[in-house]
């Protein structure tokens, strides 16, 4: 199934395997493996993106202009950088790439080749700023046929090679020789509504409850801030759901004919009717438990519903981090006491 | 507060309500508002005392707070709370707690009171066993004292036993011992009231810390009691319909019957209404001892007095029996779940030193919460009901004496004039002359009638005086939810969203319905199924009628309400502590509570 190291099966990797899948791929991989609803797919490994390399560095130096730049000479910089990209997104695919890919693509439509995916891209750094120049957020959706998988895969390799990303590395005097990349082709799941869901409070750090956002139509409407979603506040542990804020939820974003997404708005009488049932939220619930549970750590969760089925996907998970690193940080809300009186004293006692 | 400082009327500015004076200065002067009081701050406790007082029923204020002024400022010394003073206004009871501020003298009072409240702490389940066996002592003596009445001659028993003490006495003795039991009740109420709570309190505040988006009433699930008694006058009310449905009577329980049509019916049918009728017996003795309110007035009647409380349940309870629903309270699934709750909260803690600190917290809090949840079957519902029915029997006397009409009048003499009228009836029947009283009494009944009538018909303000800066009394923040916030929501109420009431998230869950506006208990009957309580003050003996309602929204009442313990325990969502709702939601109007979030949104 696999074709060595230029495309690995969620099914076949987990959280281990980053450096050659990308965090987004390996999370995905994980979760595939821990019995949770993915969407179907499978990681263009760095492999792949080394034969390429390999093959631009043949015909003329690559990362060895880049890694020679003064990062505070912007014009040369971004002249570099867009020589660098050109050639990664112009220069013809390595023929055993650009079959491995095709032929996964193929598999991957399960009869219907033409089946909408999305391409994801799946940096291999820990390091949040650097990843997040280097095209975290590049995401291409419902995107149709083999040959547009192809394009934006390069696309995605492509953005290691924005000016802010070369800057970064360049500051850091980071070997240009690491920088690599993974892409994830996954099923495009048709979302009735989709948004994201904290294990931890994202406002106040609680550990005991899940927030779960969400609006109508695919969740790019929500993570790119453009709707306000749906919001609730579901007990962990009881389920209760002491919180419920609907919201105007004006446009969604839905496929485009053709390939790609669009807004749309959102008829009257969906506008502000909540966009997931009890049931569901505790479906959403249920399925927050597990991942956290499978990490042993409070994780953020990207999550649609399938239109047709009704079934819940998770389309993302990584470690919360803001309030992890403020609770290291703190001091416990209580400690033991002598005996269990004294602490009574904390409300008889006066203000302290 | 946004824009100029408001402020709450002095209580100086208060006028009396016209027509009103002589009933107002009829309190005793040590309850009156006087100049000096300008300087302090005092809220109306609408939560025990929600409706205008009768004269009498004062009674219960001079009680409870001599009971607990005695029980934080000399018994248990708490370091910085003391006693709440009271004063009455229009018929309303206004109270303002005293604190101490003084560091030396705050440290002098937390030595004593470690000498003592943890004394209660380390032996509170004996403590308890014999505060029990005091109670139920106490309400024995009440039970045994004789009905109040004056023969024509002595019994012909009390000469040959030589008891040398006539009748005339009895009535003083009598009514002396009735006041008497209840100033003692008043003072087992608060014996670990204030200890009670503050170990519940260091809990919830240790949970809100620890998880800030916990519900109050998650952290109230995690203490609460299963055997407590004020779940069981409801519980024997589901466990009679089920008896019904199994003696095949049920369909003599007919919604809207009137109970003696429905008892007359029973006693018609034969063996299976007579083994009804016995089990209903069972059931009264003690559990209908609970008043369909707080217990704080004297037409709060028992069930025992007045059945038509649990009988209007009882339909209902025998629809969902014969649907195959298991009613009744599922105590060993709640223990379960209680037992899940505090190690599934346990084990989201960061630290061991947290687990540790939650540990003692949460062990203490479990210790204490079967008193919190308990005393009140026995002080307010059991001891009061028999309290204000004595007091009755001496209204039938006098009424049957001339001193006034009813022997409800009784009710608008205070305790003094009360004894006055005994005396008078003393002497009448010992001189053989006419009583005096009837020429004073029904006229100034009539004009306190009145009074109550001009009373109820003022919006009450909510507090008086300056507002604190600060309000850190343990004492007021636990009993009645007042913080430095729900003030400032108070005064300024009426502004922002017109359309929202907001209050204390009491029981989760978002319903829209018909609101009815229920200020008396006597109203009760106006709610119909699916329609939304809107009260004061709601209580737990209102349980039976919760089965009927969508949903709870009261003007006064915090995270310990028993309102919220019994919404939760129905699953309705609720809201409590709104300070507003029954004055500014009308009655009918559709309204959506969001127990959640504790806002009412009124939708039309």
């Amino acid at each position: 199934m696999s074709s060595s190291d230029i495309i690995a099966w969620f099914a076949e990797i987990g959280i281990g395997d980053r450096l050659t899948a990308g965090g987004k791929g390996a999370s995905l991989g994980e979760l595939t493996r821990a019995g949770i609803d993915v969407p179907p797919g499978f990681v263009v490994q760095t492999g792949a993106f080394e034969r390429f390399i390999a093959a631009l560095e043949a015909e003329a130096p690559l990362r060895a202009p880049i890694e020679a730049l003064d990062p505070d000479d912007l014009d040369a910089v971004g002249a570099a950088a867009a020589k660098a990209r050109a050639r990664l997104t112009g220069a013809p695919l390595p023929d055993d790439v650009r079959e491995a890919i095709l032929s996964a693509h193929a598999e991957l439509g399960a009869g219907a080749a033409e089946g909408p995916v999305a391409v994801r891209s799946s940096a291999t750094t820990e390091d949040s700023e650097e990843a997040s120049f280097a095209g975290l957020q590049d995401t291409y959706l419902w995107v149709i046929g083999g040959e547009d998988v192809l394009t934006q895969v390069r696309n995605c390799w492509a953005s290691l090679y924005s000016v802010e990303s070369v800057c970064y590395r360049r500051k850091q005097g980071l070997p240009e020789a690491g920088v690599a990349m993974g892409v994830v082709v996954q099923r495009m799941v048709d979302a009735r509504c989709a948004g994201v869901m904290f294990t931890r409070s994202p406002t106040t750090g609680d550990k005991s409850v899940i927030t779960i956002e969400g609006a109508w139509g695919l969740g790019s409407a929500v993570v790119s801030g453009e709707v306000t979603p749906d919001r609730w506040v579901v007990a962990k542990l009881t389920g209760e759901i002491p919180v419920r804020d609907i919201s105007d939820k004006h446009i969604e974003q839905l496929p485009a004919p053709g390939g790609g997404i669009e807004d749309r708005e959102v008829p009257d009488d969906r506008r502000k009717a909540p966009c997931l049932d009890d049931a569901e939220l505790q479906g959403l619930r249920d399925v927050a438990r597990k991942v956290e549970r499978h990490y042993g750590k409070p994780q953020d969760i990207e999550w649609a519903v399938d239109r047709d089925s009704g079934k819940i996907l998770l389309l993302q998970s990584r470690p919360e981090t803001v309030w992890s690193v403020k609770e290291a940080a703190a001091a416990p809300v209580a400690k033991p006491a002598d005996s269990a009186m004294a602490h009574v004293m904390n409300v008889f006692g006066g203000r302290k | 507060m946004a824009g100029e400082a408001k402020q709450f009327p002095l209580p100086s500015s208060v006028e009396v309500a016209a027509g009103t004076e002589g009933a107002q200065a009829a309190y005793p002067y040590y309850m009156q508002f006087e100049p000096g009081d300008d300087k302090r701050f005092w809220f109306y406790n609408a939560m025990h005392f929600p409706e205008p007082m009768h004269m009498f029923d004062m009674i219960t204020a001079e009680g409870a707070y001599a009971a607990l002024g005695a029980a934080n400022t000399r018994v248990h010394s708490l370091p910085t709370t003391l006693g709440i003073d009271f004063r009455i206004l229009n018929g309303r009871v206004y109270i303002g707690g005293n604190g101490v501020t003084d560091p030396d003298e705050i440290a002098k009072r937390t030595e004593e009171f470690q000498k003592r409240a943890f004394y209660y702490y380390e032996n509170w389940e004996s403590l308890y066993a014999s505060w029990k066996d005091k109670m139920k002592a106490l309400i024995q003596d009440a039970i045994a004292l004789p009905t109040p009445s004056l023969p024509e001659f002595e019994p012909l028993e009390h000469i040959h036993s030589g008891r040398g003490i006539a009748s005339n006495h009895d009535l003083l003795d009598t009514y002396l011992k009735t006041l008497e039991g209840y100033f003692r009740m008043w003072h087992h109420h608060f014996e670990f009231l204030l200890l009670g709570y503050g170990a519940y309190l260091v809990f919830f505040d240790f949970c809100k810390k620890a998880f800030p988006e916990i519900t109050d009433q998650t952290i109230a699930r995690m203490v609460a009691g299963f055997e407590a008694e004020i779940f069981k006058p409801d519980e024997e009310v589901k466990r009679l319909a089920r008896r019904a449905v199994e003696l095949g009577v049920d369909h003599k329980f007919i919604d809207g019957a009137s109970v003696d049509d429905v008892l007359s019916s029973l006693e018609q049918m034969g063996q299976p209404g007579k083994d009804w009728l016995a089990e209903l017996e069972t059931s009264r003795n003690p559990w209908f001892n609970v008043n369909v309110g707080d217990g704080f007035y004297h037409y709060h009647r028992s069930w025992n007095d007045d059945l038509s409380l649990p009988f209007s349940a009882i339909p209902g309870y025998i629809d969902k029996v014969k649907s195959g629903e298991n009613i009744e309270r599922p105590t060993e699934q709640l223990q379960a779940e209680r037992a899940e709750l505090i190690d599934g909260y346990r084990d989201m803690l960061g630290t061991e030193e947290e687990k540790a600190a939650y540990d003692q917290m949460i062990e203490l809090a479990c210790r204490v919460f079967p008193y919190v949840e308990g005393h009140k079957f026995y002080c307010e519902h059991w001891y009061t009901n028999l309290f204000f029915n004595k007091i009755r029997e001496f209204g039938a006397l006098l009424a049957e004496h001339g001193f006034f009409e009813k022997e409800e009048d009784v009710f608008h003499l205070s305790r003094y004039e009360l004894e006055e009228a005994i005396m008078d009836l003393m002497f009448s029947w010992g001189n053989a002359s006419p009583p005096r009283g009837p020429a004073r009494f029904p006229a100034m009944i009539a004009e306190r009638k009145k009074a109550i009538e001009a009373w109820a018909k003022l919006d009450a303000a909510p507090a008086l005086g300056p507002v604190p800066d600060i309000i850190d009394d343990p004492a007021i923040v636990m009993l009645w939810g007042i913080t430095r916030e729900s003030l400032d929501a108070w005064l300024n109420a009426g502004e922002g969203d017109s359309n929202e009431v907001r209050g204390f998230a009491a029981s989760s869950g978002v319903v829209e319905g018909v609101a009815r506006v229920v200020k008396s208990v006597q109203e009760i009957g106006r709610l119909k199924q699916g329609d939304i309580l809107v009260c004061q003050v709601t209580n737990p003996t209102w349980a039976p009628v919760f089965q009927k309602i969508a949903a709870a929204v009261s003007d006064i009442g915090g995270s310990m309400s028993h309102a919220a313990i019994v919404a939760r325990e129905y699953g309705l969502p609720a809201v409590v502590g709104t300070g507003t709702a029954t004055a500014r939601i009308q009655d009918g109007q559709r309204v959506r509570v969001d127990g959640g979030r504790g806002v009412v949104t009124i939708l039309e």
